[in-house]
């Protein structure tokens, strides 16, 4: 795909001709700038602001308490036991995703990269989850799917016998596990798919002329092959999970307790329904570190297979 | 020969399965919207019926649908066109006349879409509120462009540089200045790819639920945040919810299934194509 590009020696332009390269950098700077001045302030005056609320003694609701705070937010935080249960909430909610997506959508991806009658129909029906808004993909899940009197749900457990489940009380976590799984397994189908569908197949058909058995082909050929393109999809999903906020916003608030409180939601109930901005910025340092921790290496490894 | 025919219908029947088996909770979101409420709510779920659009004109008459579509889409499309005027020549410098930086700049680029939004939430909205932008569609337009600043930056980095170089050459022979080059030459031949762009950033600014429920209230109050107002208790009507979230979702969904092959070079920075 990037041979036309890699055609062109870029490398020899930049390397050999210092004085050009000022030159072409002073005329391309008023095109660059903008949009890396704004992002620039984007990502800057948050940070440093929430950075310094943090240290801070800030409640919207009682202005005589302000002053530094030092380390007292984070104090705070840490000998909160909501605080500890939505960081493993969020973790757990993390790993369950990434396995269920990352896991059956290298099998679908190799599924749907057989032929098979109405292939491209069924593709694009697979896929559909991932364009669906959060709101309405927690609300169809939660009224339609999982109500335990309603639902299509409770309507299955009836016609085989079980009484109907009440699943955001009985298991809110694994619910929502469900739901954010269901949005995201079409996106990991999607990129796998694009991944596989650039193996050659030829590849394929000497291991199989060879009497490699199906598995053997997925384990040695496939997987190998697939490798980068399953690292980016953990990372990019990772990345989103972290912050996952309106699945838990419209079907469980958090609850029941704090069962389905993550990061996110507990930072958004500091702020905006406790008014502790210290609190809630301690909080948003704490999944800006977490964030960053998986950045670093989604960062790296896209940068090493840029070819400038 | 046996075995592969066997082989055969058990690939078709799983693929069609795993399709509908994912795709079942929109069709039945689709197939409520028409029903009556209390077809809607009927036990055994109802899989005929006598199809109506009472469930649409109610969800138009009660809540003013309309408003929130239009700031739907003010704010979608005006974040994307931001969002591309300031990547296009951004991405056009960064491919045709790539510095010792460019690397650095692109890199650092996709960093900032790793700073959770829920870890800056606070200082937004408070720098919203003191500012006036809390529920304007003008804010949550500015979130949005630099929400995506980056990945259309990233996409259309890509695009550009699969386009000859030879071909900018000979405009650049004939006298065309740096915007004639964008504008006459660059922009027609990478349509598609720009076009794609476009749409990824649009399906992103319309499916974004974090910013629009937490800085928006009324006035600018898009789609998501219209739907969330569903989930209170009393708003128990199944078919009035499956016809608005149809609503919401029909457009964005039909945008997504044309752009798919696109889509994947965008949410993956280029690194899968």
């Amino acid at each position: 795909m990037s041979t036309v590009g890699a055609t062109v020696p870029m490398a020899d332009m930049t390397a050999s001709q210092p004085a050009a390269e000022r030159r072409a950098r002073r005329r391309m700077l008023p095109l660059v700038a903008p949009a890396v001045g704004v992002l620039l302030v984007w990502m800057i005056v948050p940070l440093v602001l929430t950075l310094w609320f943090s240290v801070q003694r800030y409640n919207l609701l009682n202005p005589a308490l302000h002053g530094f705070a030092g380390i007292e937010n984070y104090q705070y935080l840490v000998t909160d036991p909501d605080f500890w249960a939505s960081l493993v909430n969020t973790l757990v909610l993390v790993g369950a995703v990434l396995v269920v997506t990352v896991g059956g959508g290298t099998l679908l991806a190799v599924l749907f990269d057989q032929p098979f009658a109405g292939k491209g129909i069924a593709r694009v029906l697979a896929i559909s989850p991932f364009f669906v808004m959060p709101t309405v993909s927690a609300l169809v899940w939660k009224n339609l799917m999982l109500h335990p009197i309603y639902g299509i749900a409770g309507f299955l457990w009836r016609l085989v016998g079980l009484s109907p489940v009440d699943w955001f009380a009985t298991f809110p976590l694994a619910s929502v596990i469900a739901i954010v799984s269901w949005e995201w397994l079409p996106f990991a189908l999607l990129i796998l798919l694009t991944a596989v569908q650039s193996l050659d197949h030829s590849q394929i058909e000497a291991a199989r002329l060879d009497g490699a058995s199906f598995v053997q082909q997925f384990r040695y050929i496939m997987l190998p092959h697939l490798s980068r393109a399953i690292s980016v999809v953990i990372m990019i999903e990772t990345i989103f999970l972290l912050t996952v906020f309106a699945e838990i916003f419209v079907t469980t608030s958090g609850g029941p307790g704090n069962a389905t409180t993550n990061l996110a939601f507990l930072i958004y109930a500091r702020a905006l329904l406790q008014f502790d901005v210290g609190g809630a910025s301690a909080g948003g340092m704490v999944a800006i570190v977490l964030a960053n921790i998986v950045a670093f290496f989604l960062v790296r490894s896209i940068g090493r297979r840029m070819d400038i | 020969m046996q075995q592969s025919r066997l082989k055969r219908v058990l690939i078709l029947l799983a693929g069609w399965c795993v399709a509908l088996l994912l795709f079942f909770p929109i069709l039945w979101m689709v197939l409520t919207s028409f029903k009556t409420e209390i077809a809607a709510i009927s036990t055994p779920p109802l899989l005929f019926f006598r199809p109506t659009l009472s469930a649409y004109a109610a969800v138009q008459a009660q809540s003013n649908y309309l408003h929130f579509a239009l700031n739907s889409i003010v704010i979608s499309v005006g974040g994307t066109v931001v969002a591309l005027l300031l990547s296009i020549p951004a991405a056009y410098a960064m491919a045709f006349h790539p510095t010792r930086r460019t690397r650095g700049t692109l890199l650092w680029m996709l960093s900032t879409k790793m700073l959770p939004p829920v870890g800056v939430l606070v200082p937004i909205y408070l720098l919203f509120k003191t500012s006036g932008l809390l529920d304007t569609r003008i804010g949550l337009l500015g979130i949005y462009a630099l929400m995506n600043l980056p990945i259309t930056v990233w996409m259309l980095f890509t695009f550009f540089r699969e386009m000859p170089h030879d071909i900018l050459e000979a405009g650049r022979m004939d006298g065309a200045g740096t915007w004639g080059e964008v504008w006459h030459l660059l922009l027609p031949l990478t349509m598609p790819g720009v076009a794609s762009t476009g749409l990824l950033s649009l399906i992103l600014c319309w499916n974004e639920a974090f910013w629009s429920l937490n800085v928006t209230s009324v006035n600018a109050a898009p789609l998501t945040a219209f739907i969330a107002s569903f989930s209170s208790p009393e708003g128990l009507f199944f078919a009035k919810l499956s016809a608005a979230s149809t609503m919401a979702v029909a457009p964005i969904l039909v945008f997504g299934w044309f752009s798919q092959r696109q889509l994947v070079r965008g949410l993956t920075f280029g690194a899968v194509k």
